[in-house]
């Protein structure tokens, strides 16, 4: 056997990762190094991960790239440091459903309005995994979660729309089960300069699986495989057929606008430029 | 056969996902949980399993019958 190229982008010596049989954040993170692959400009010293905390940001331990494990719900702030203090770096960011939706949505909402250049990678299981299964802002209305034994009464985030509305100027989504696309989608979100926004939807088997009565894995992954509609198509469906669990996956938004750095550059040169 | 199936034994958790995807039934779990090749003559080298393989331990390789 041909040993994969994208190996040499996992810290061998931590895999096998800790995460659950079956769970989908490995799905996620390969094709993160995958689409990472696809572009010459990013290399593993000028390319930099950060995560929050969260079964999905332990991703950034087997990532072997310079890595940074922040605070829950802090990444985006961490990142945009890094952004701001060395702009010549490509700064991926991977985060969860709870990790940037719940306690980091201020931090969120505000690195779309500045446009930052980073690519944000959601890992959406919708749920607090590592945790035991508390609900999240994406736990779907109804669904059960340890802190929702009825059912969830919230009503859920989008978080593509969310990021799109506060400024993003990349959104899309795809899933673990459609990894050639996720791999496509992260890509797009790479070229772009400014705040890029991939969601990933992914199979947590052991906490929402478990509590939503979801099967296997594998049952998991054919839930996103029948219920996803391409964009394209989702367009042209009529209102009454966007039924039941069927959502949209796909760049949702493109957009190009001055990216972050680009406007404090001309606001230093409005005050008179850096000293030499 | 036409494909070359290599599993990394040490990082496969038995979660089935491989199993479920092979569309040919070539995959199975043995008793300690593990994927196992238990018809390889079948597989068609789809690279399904490898594709979706969640802890990157299955590998295929497409095989030229002739270089046998
Ligand atoms: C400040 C702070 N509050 C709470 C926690 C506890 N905590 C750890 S992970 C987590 C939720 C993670 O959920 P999510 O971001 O969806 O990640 P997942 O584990 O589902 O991948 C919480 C509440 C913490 N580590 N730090
Ligand atoms: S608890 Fe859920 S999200 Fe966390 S590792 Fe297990 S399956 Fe994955
Ligand atoms: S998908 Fe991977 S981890 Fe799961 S049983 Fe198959 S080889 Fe093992
Ligand atoms: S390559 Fe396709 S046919 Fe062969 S074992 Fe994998 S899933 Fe089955
Ligand atoms: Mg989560």
């Amino acid at each position: 056997m041909i040993e994969r190229s994208y190996e040499k982008y996992f810290r061998q010596n931590h895999l096998p990762h800790l995460w659950c049989p079956g769970c989908g954040n490995g799905i996620a993170m390969k094709a993160i190094v995958q689409a990472i692959e696809k572009k010459p400009g990013f290399t593993q010293d000028n390319t930099v991960i950060v995560s929050g905390i969260g079964c999905s940001s332990r991703a950034s331990g087997y990532m072997n790239f310079d890595t940074l494990h922040t605070a829950h719900g802090r990444a985006i702030p961490f990142a945009t440091g890094i952004k701001l203090a060395r702009p010549d770096l490509n700064v991926i960011v991977i985060t969860g459903d709870g990790d940037c939706t719940a306690i980091g949505g201020n931090h969120f909402i505000h690195g779309c309005r500045r446009n930052v250049d980073l690519t944000v990678v959601l890992f959406n299981n919708n749920i607090y995994g590592m945790t035991g299964g508390q609900a999240s802002p994406t736990t779907p209305v109804g669904k059960k979660a340890t802190t929702a034994p009825y059912g969830s009464v919230d009503r859920t985030f989008d978080a593509c729309k969310l990021a799109q509305a506060a400024g993003a100027t990349y959104v899309a989504r795809s899933t673990a089960y459609h990894v050639p696309h996720l791999v496509n989608m992260i890509a797009g979100g790479l070229d772009n300069k400014g705040f890029s926004f991939i969601e990933a939807l992914v199979q947590c088997p052991t906490a929402y699986g478990r509590k939503n009565r979801m099967g296997s894995p594998a049952n998991m992954m054919m839930w996103m495989r029948d219920n996803a509609v391409m964009k394209a198509a989702w367009d042209k469906l009529p209102d009454e057929k966007k039924t039941g669990e069927k959502f949209p996956i796909g760049l949702f938004y493109s957009q190009s606008d001055i990216d972050y750095d680009t406007a404090y550059d001309e606001v230093i040169e409005r005050a008179g430029g850096a000293k030499k | 056969m036409k494909s070359d199936i290599s599993i990394k034994m040490a990082r496969c958790k038995g979660c089935g996902i491989c199993v479920a995807f092979c569309p040919k039934q070539v995959l199975a779990l043995d008793e300690l949980g593990k994927v196992r090749v238990v018809n390889g003559e079948a597989c068609i080298a789809c690279g399904q399993c490898e594709l979706r393989c969640p802890d990157f331990a299955i590998f295929v390789d497409r095989v030229k019958e002739a270089a046998k």
